[in-house]
């Protein structure tokens, strides 16, 4: 790769950002996204242990019938922060803080367009944090009142506490990061390409970032216009959302899910990025189908626009409009599906190397499918009305989100933390975090799809002793302390790799894009030069002049 | 072993047709499910990379004649899905026109009220209805959103502030039916439970016409003390027994108390022990409730009970 082909002179205009050996102050006040990136991945890393830590207390809670573990407004409190944390805090945090390290070094930029607007959406990240955490130390503690926050049960006669203020007003600081992410994403990509780098050559990833910014700078407002109704309803007696003083109580439903559907995509497009990235380099094959993969996209992102009342099929809004959100809702299959079956045909006739990142990249696409199929079982209104509210839901978004999101996000830091820091990770480290966290997830999470259909409603902090309740309750408490072991693992190889780790080459994977042409970690102007690009793999392309994938492009100097 | 209950124990001809639709759809779920694992396990064993070899597969860039034949099979099976969803829809919940509801739905913070328009009939937790009939349901709420579920009759149907909601339900066997709020309503959202009662026509009747007579109430002993504290203890500020000046819908109407199975919306078994010690301190057994701890003496208590035992 050190082949002396054209090279594109890159544009390297000090930024004031990254000043060496100035130590904390160099990270706070850093406009390098490269900085910002990994400021994400780690204040993510921390709220993920803490989500962790609430999901723990749950299961322990619901390990045995009628177990007095904790009291019933703690409970309430555990799962509302959990799902707040995991989804705003964590899954959400942790993707675009990857697209924000990735995104410029994939498409040959020095930075991203906004550098200090970069920073800005990461700080209030950690002020929103901040702000939902600190409910815990007011007289009444955290919201009680679930990360939906239903109205009127989130409105000041039924919530006096001060719990659900403090979690709008966290989770409004954190929509302006999201907008603000989206909006630089969007510029990035669309008008700091390298020369070569058109839009039908961008890696897979950066195009699940694009769609995904899109979906943020469309979906955003409508939440926070929510939370703004919300906090007028709390603070200055408005009534938006309470029905004994003419408001609507339905309301509050169509604007969470009108955000909150699209939210499930946001959670998830960058997560088959970072499997559409994966798959190919560990299989040795370039995507099977990129213009279906990358176009799939795109219809996933439009439809997820309207789907949201799939979430109200109970609410009673009549069959006519339950019809139309049940057949849209499993219209999203179909691009899902052709998503899964590329990356399979990727990996068909495949020389496969199954490091750890290859591994979780495998399992997620089984895993992902469970998930997937209970959802468009789940789309059928007459499904939904057995399933909906009880821990058959439960079962399939963790499947989606953790066995999908989080498989994912565990694929993508072993794949790229030698990039990030210059260091591999333990393999075996990982194999006992990746086998763990196999046996663990689908230990906690798959028997709750039968306690679902056999009439366990989601988010009771107790059950009666029914036939079979407390063996599979406990079942699954057990999956979940297998799972915080697993964990522990992967916390304690981030940690021990950190310092210890075998010294990462610039391209340990030998993979394609052009994160991997420049050192690790990269400099602080990211390429000394960026490499010429011919093509979808330009790395490839350097190493095979002689098999190059576009043979008649055009080299553009 | 054990019955399991919820889906596998369907027991209206309703919860019959949306269990055989959810199992025809989780069998071809499995199909493909079964599909992708074949073909992944395949792929595992077959295209493994030997350690020795550091030559390149063929790259194989895709095939637009497989991703439209992929296309159009997931195509297909949604038509087919969406089908049944429809059919079985239509079975399920027909419109209901201009009939009258049998029975009125009431969720509170976190008990139900039953209410009999046609014979004047209200109750609390316990859903007394005739087998194999088909009732129209209107469903409500006086505070915040709760969801009347009964697991093996049938659907989910949200109680909604301001919204009416309309189901039908019937039971095909008689027997007890266990349910529960399954929309998360605050703090006792655990504790919010219903009891379906299915009982033949008769049975059904002879319930009802039970539950319409006005108790006489007790002037003498410790059952007429009782009567008397009710009165004054603010116990009457909340619920309603016939006959007497207690009329208020706050909490459950305790006319008819002692013919009920439980108390506390499933707390606890309707017992005169079980009911002492509830009233000695609510609190204690559904926390949060909001019948506070009236902090009754021991003979206060025991002369409520003995009142609300002698309602006959």
């Amino acid at each position: 790769m050190s082949s002396k082909i054209p090279l594109v002179p890159e544009n390297i205009t000090p930024l004031p950002a990254l000043k060496e050996n100035e130590g904390m102050l160099s990270w706070v006040s850093s406009v390098d996204h490269k900085q910002i990136g990994i400021m994400y991945l780690i204040s993510t890393l921390v709220f993920f242990l803490i989500g962790g830590l609430e999901a723990l207390v749950i299961r322990m809670q619901l390990a045995k019938p009628e177990f007095d573990f904790i009291s019933p407004e703690v409970y309430n409190q555990m799962f509302t922060m959990h799902g707040t944390t995991m989804i705003f805090f964590v899954v959400m945090p942790f993707l675009i803080g990857l697209g924000v390290y990735l995104v410029p070094l994939m498409i040959g930029a020095r930075d991203m367009a906004f550098p200090r607007l970069n920073a800005l959406s990461f700080w209030l990240v950690v002020f929103g944090g901040i702000l939902l955490y600190y409910s815990f130390l007011t007289q009444s503690g955290p919201s009680e009142v679930g990360w939906f926050a239903y109205s009127p049960l989130s409105e000041k006669p039924f919530s006096l506490n001060k719990g659900p203020t403090y979690w709008a007003l966290g989770l409004l600081a954190t929509g302006i990061s999201s907008v603000a992410s989206g909006l630089n994403n969007i510029v990035t990509i669309l008008t700091m390409r390298t020369k070569g780098m058109t839009m039908r050559r961008l890696p897979l990833f950066v195009w699940m970032i694009l769609v995904t910014s899109f979906l943020l700078i469309f979906v955003i407002p409508i939440i926070a216009s929510a939370f703004a109704m919300m906090l007028l309803d709390r603070l200055l007696e408005a009534t938006f959302f309470t029905p004994a003083h003419g408001g609507s109580a339905i309301l509050w439903q169509h604007f969470f899910w009108g955000f909150g559907h699209p939210e499930v995509y946001i959670l998830v497009l960058p997560a088959f990025g970072i499997i559409s990235e994966v798959i190919p380099v560990f299989s040795r094959k370039p995507i099977y189908g990129y213009e279906f993969v990358a176009g799939s996209t795109v219809a996933i992102g439009l439809l997820s626009l309207g789907v949201w009342a799939h979430h109200m099929f109970a609410v009673g809004l009549g069959n006519v409009a339950n019809l139309y959100f049940s057949l849209a809702s499993m219209l999203i299959a179909i691009p899902t599906g052709i998503k899964v079956l590329n990356w399979v045909a990727t990996m068909w006739g495949g020389k496969i190397w199954f490091a750890t990142p290859m591994l979780f990249a495998t399992a997620f696409i089984i895993e992902f499918v469970i998930g997937g199929l209970t959802g468009v079982a789940i789309a059928s209104v007459p499904i939904d009305w057995v399933t909906t509210d009880t821990y058959f839901i439960v079962a399939h978004f963790h499947y989606v989100l953790f066995g999908g999101s989080l498989f994912a996000i565990f694929a993508g830091v072993y794949y790229w933390f030698p990039k990030f820091t210059g260091r591999m990770m333990s393999e075996t480290l990982g194999k006992w975090h990746f086998w763990l966290t196999i046996v663990g997830f689908n230990m906690t999470f798959f028997i709750q799809h039968f306690l679902g259909v056999m009439g366990m409603p989601r988010r009771t902090y107790t059950y009666h002793d029914f036939p079979y309740w407390g063996s599979m309750n406990l079942l699954s408490t057990i999956g979940a302390f297998v799972l915080a072991i697993s964990v522990i693992i992967f916390a304690w190889n981030i940690r021990r790799s950190l310092k210890h780790g075998e010294k990462a080459p610039d391209n340990p994977w030998n993979a394609w894009t052009l994160e991997w042409y420049t050192t690790s970690p990269p400099a602080v102007h990211n390429f000394d030069l960026v490499p010429p690009v011919r093509g979808r793999r330009p790395l490839w392309d350097l190493a095979h002049p002689d098999q190059p994938d576009e043979p008649n492009a055009k080299v553009v100097v | 072993m054990e019955k399991l209950g919820g889906l596998f124990n369907p027991s209206s001809p309703e919860m019959e047709a949306m269990a055989d639709l959810t199992y025809y759809i989780i069998a071809i779920s499995i199909g493909i499910l079964a599909i992708i694992v074949v073909a992944v396990t395949y792929i595992i064993i077959r295209y493994r990379k030997s350690s020795n070899d550091s030559s390149e597969p063929y790259q194989n860039f895709g095939d637009t004649r497989l991703e439209i034949v992929w296309t159009v099979i997931p195509i297909a099976i949604v038509a087919v899905l969406f089908q049944l969803t429809c059919s079985t829809m239509k079975a399920v919940d027909p419109p209901i026109g201009d009939h009258e509801p049998d029975i009125v739905v009431i969720g509170h913070q976190w008990w139900w009220e039953f209410y009999y328009p046609k014979s004047g009939v209200l109750t609390a937790n316990e859903l007394h209805m005739p087998v194999d009939k088909k009732l129209l349901l209107r469903i409500e709420s006086i505070d915040v959103i709760h969801d009347f579920w009964v697991p093996e009759l049938g659907r989910k149907i949200d109680a909604i502030p301001g919204h009416t909601n309309h189901i039908w339900i019937g039971a095909g066997e008689p027997g007890i039916f266990l349910g529960a709020c399954a929309e998360f309503c605050g703090t006792q959202h655990a504790n919010m439970r219903i009891r379906v009662i299915a009982e033949t026509e008769e049975e059904f009747n002879e319930w009802q016409q039970q539950q319409l007579v006005v108790p006489r109430t007790p002037r003498s002993g410790i059952a007429g003390k009782g009567a008397e504290l009710f009165r004054t203890k603010a116990c009457m500020n909340c619920h309603t027994i016939a006959g007497t000046p207690a009329a208020a819908r706050i909490g459950p109407n305790l006319t008819h108390l002692n013919k009920r199975q439980t108390i506390g919306a499933g707390v606890l078994t309707n017992s005169p022990e079980n009911l002492t010690k509830w009233l000695v301190n609510p609190q204690k057994y559904k926390q949060g409730a909001l019948m506070p701890n009236m902090k009754l003496t021991d003979s206060e208590v025991n002369a409520i009970v003995a009142y609300l035992e002698a309602l006959k």
